[in-house]
């Protein structure tokens, strides 16, 4: 091994002394000589027979989904579309689900706890908290998975995505970013940890590293469903009811917008201070449109995505479960541990428009955002001392219908304010735990994880202030 | 086509039976790196040889890091590793230089090099480059029907003569072609097939000069380096990750664990 290792030196400023002769241009000669080979070897090889007339159509159908005026309403009418599709075909088989999972197998695990005698605290670990969780996740999250993944799927099949980046790129460039986060902002709206590993793409690591810190910002599959709910429960309610699924889809797109100007006023300000420094500019290959393979995608994005989405926030959920149902049911004195937490954060929360319960949930749900939701109901029914909704205290549960989660929520205390602020949040916070580890393993930086760790719930906290501020000015 | 399909159907066609082995990774006979532009097909290729379901999107630059998968053929076992989608492998992009690493480093036995047949001329650069790299490649002449579609006539022979490496052309997403690929993969991996790439030459004499004399120096301290040429290329271009390997002595370990025939 020493031999090589000596060997190797010599080899190594043989090299460089030659570098030194053979001077600057010897890069680009080399370059040439492979591009002039490639062009005469396909010069050789390859005939164009009559003229190009298969792409016309191609072209002409690229000419209106990246012009200048329809390019970006025909980006958002897709969007607005696929979501509303989700919206209203989810519902049904969401509420079927819960009413299997929750209100029928439920009662029965707790029936069968009781007939042999199991402690009221395990089943209630157990039961009440590790089981009921997973059950909610996969009640909430299986249903809009299992339409949004294909319709994606099929978009980026069909070659829809790369004209996104197309139209997108001027704007990223424009706030010193590189063009082709426009892609992985697209696949954060899947999942930010595979937004992510995605922004490898990019070759500059300041540009990289700016698309990593803003993936964040693409809402995110776990982040859909509260979203959709809030929406339905304190906007589509303004309204009267033959148009209020599309209000809510249209404030779910209002709120993803949000996030895309978001990512591009961050990428905007890293880049004019610690991340200084000139968009790269590269060629985007617009593929040729190809007609999806709809079966094989179906099967792809079923099995593979959805499953291995569910399959972590099952993994995570339950013991989260497990966490609330312990502090909810730990009691110091006359109040639990939830209790105490929510009344000392209550003030510093209602300064930003949300309230404690909001902030716990927020903290215990941090290893996957799926969970919010239950976990806020679960803690106002508590706080509130509604004992006769739900399964008791402690126990996350699905209620019959989104009225019945209206009540609850407007019995403790929330207003429209606070749905509008906890939209704003759930886009504005920190990403979920995979999604840091995630950015550790791509960054190998503790400093940028923290950034992106932080930099998002210090935004939220800024933008919901001012929204409560602003409102109360006109609402005092 | 109707004819092939014909064929396809014929028990004797398909003596040599892929099984598609998934996951399954014992036991390996030959190692299959699958290299190409973005956007041309590789991981439907993936997918038709191994069965399993990579991920495969109308995008360029889908896949990122690197999938293996596995299959059989005419009783020998095949690993497959997908390499991420690369114009070049000059520049030192993550993605790039997982597949650059993997070509040089992880040594397999053969490199499929998927080609957008309407893209001919550009993704050549690329495979002149992997060419320089290994000697042991096949090239996977993809999207033909779109080629057809847009009435370019490919002298498939011609392509493969002056690139001194089997030519298959493919519809892999209808998997036309697949078979041959298997057939072309397989003599080139027990040495039936001996690629005979083309030597590209500067015009500059100094340079060629150069690179000759260090490649003898690599071949002194390294004997049986298979891609010598290629590394006193990347080490008059100053290339870290390169030098590196020159001076750790990995370099060295490359010829020991080549199986096989050399070509």
């Amino acid at each position: 091994m020493s031999n090589n290792r000596t060997k190797g030196e010599d080899i190594i400023a043989a090299a460089n002394s030659a570098r030194w002769e053979l001077g600057t241009n010897y890069h680009d000669s080399l370059i040439e000589s492979i591009y002039g080979e490639a062009s005469r070897i396909s010069r050789n090889t390859v005939k164009q027979k009559g003229d190009k007339q298969a792409y016309s159509f191609d072209l002409k159908i690229d000419k209106i989904v990246t012009s200048r005026w329809l390019g970006f309403p025909i980006m958002f009418i897709l969007l607005a579309l696929v979501f509303w599709i989700t919206v209203s075909g989810a519902n049904y088989p969401s509420g079927l689900l819960a009413s299997l999972l929750i209100d029928t197998l439920h009662p029965m695990l707790k029936d069968l706890a009781t007939t042999i005698h199991m402690p009221w605290w395990l089943s209630g670990v157990l039961i009440d908290g590790a089981y009921l969780s997973m059950a909610w996740v996969i009640a909430v999250m299986l249903p809009p998975m299992a339409i949004f993944f294909p319709i994606f799927t099929l978009l980026e099949d069909l070659g829809y995505l790369p004209r996104v980046a197309f139209n997108m790129d001027n704007l990223f460039r424009k706030a010193g970013a590189h063009g082709k986060q426009a892609l992985t902002m697209s696949m954060g709206f899947g999942c930010n940890a595979a937004g992510v590993v995605a922004a490898r793409v990019i070759d500059s690591p300041r540009e990289r590293l700016i698309a990593i810190i803003t993936n964040n910002f693409s809402l995110c599959n776990g982040r859909w469903p509260t979203q959709i709910l809030i929406a339905t429960i304190f906007i589509g309610s303004l309204v009267p009811a033959k148009i209020a699924g599309l209000v809510s889809a249209g404030a779910v797109v209002t709120v993803a917008l949000l996030g895309i100007f978001f990512s591009l006023a961050v990428s905007w300000g890293l880049s004019k201070t610690v991340l200084k420094g000139e968009a790269s500019s590269f060629s985007l290959e617009l593929p040729p449109y190809r007609p999806p393979q709809v079966l094989q995608t179906l099967y792809t994005s079923l099995i593979d995505r959805t499953m291995i989405v569910l399959w972590r926030a099952v993994v995570f959920a339950v013991p989260a479960g497990i966490i609330i149902w312990l502090v909810a049911n730990i009691h110091v004195g006359d109040l639990s541990l939830a209790e105490y937490f929510i009344e000392w954060s209550n003030p510093f929360a209602l300064v930003f428009g949300l309230n404690g319960v909001i902030l716990l949930a927020y903290i215990i749900a941090i290893p996957a955002n799926e969970i919010v939701i239950p976990t806020v109901l679960m803690l106002t029914v508590l706080s509130t001392g509604m004992s006769d909704i739900g399964a008791g205290s402690g126990v996350m549960f699905e209620t019959d219908s989104i009225g019945n989660t209206a009540s609850i929520l407007h019995a403790g205390g929330w207003t429209l304010l606070t749905g509008i602020n906890l939209m704003l949040f759930s886009l504005l916070h920190n990403p979920c735990s995979t999604t840091i580890m995630t950015i550790y393993k791509e960054t190998r930086s503790v400093k940028w994880t923290l950034v992106s760790t932080f930099l998002p719930i210090l935004l939220g906290l800024i933008v919901t202030f001012f929204t409560t501020q602003v409102w109360y000015l006109f609402h005092g | 086509m109707d004819t092939q399909h014909d064929c396809a159907n014929c028990p004797a066609y398909n003596k040599a039976n892929l099984i598609k082995l998934g996951l399954n990774l014992d036991n390996i006979d030959y190692v299959i790196a699958l290299a190409g532009n973005p956007n041309t097909g590789k991981s439907t290729v993936f997918n038709n040889l191994t069965g399993l379901h990579q991920h495969t999107g109308n995008w360029p630059g889908k896949t990122v890091s690197r999938a293996e998968g596995g299959y059989s053929y005419d009783e020998k076992r095949y690993k497959v590793v997908d390499l991420p989608g690369t114009y070049s492998l000059l520049s030192t992009s993550t993605d790039e230089e997982v597949a650059r690493d993997f070509i040089l480093f992880g040594q397999p036995d053969v490199t499929v090099i998927v080609v957008d047949a309407t893209r001919i001329e550009r993704n050549l650069n690329l495979v002149l480059q992997i060419l320089e790299l290994t000697k042991r490649a096949v090239l996977c002449l993809n999207l033909m029907d779109e080629a057809e579609r847009n009435h370019l006539e490919i002298d498939v022979r011609g392509l493969s003569k002056e690139l001194g490496v089997p030519v298959i052309p493919c519809v892999a997403r209808k998997m036309e072609g697949i078979p041959e690929l298997l057939q072309a993969i397989k003599e080139v991996a027990d040495g039936e097939f001996i690629c005979r790439p083309p030597q590209i030459k500067s015009h500059s004499k100094k340079l060629n000069h150069a690179i000759a004399s260090l490649s003898e120096k690599l071949l002194d301290s390294y004997p049986g380096l298979p891609n010598a040429k290629w590394v006193a290329m990347r080490l008059l271009e100053g290339d870290n990750s390169i030098i590196e390997a020159v001076r750790s002595g990995e370099l060295g370990n490359l010829n020991e664990i080549q199986p096989g025939v050399q070509a």
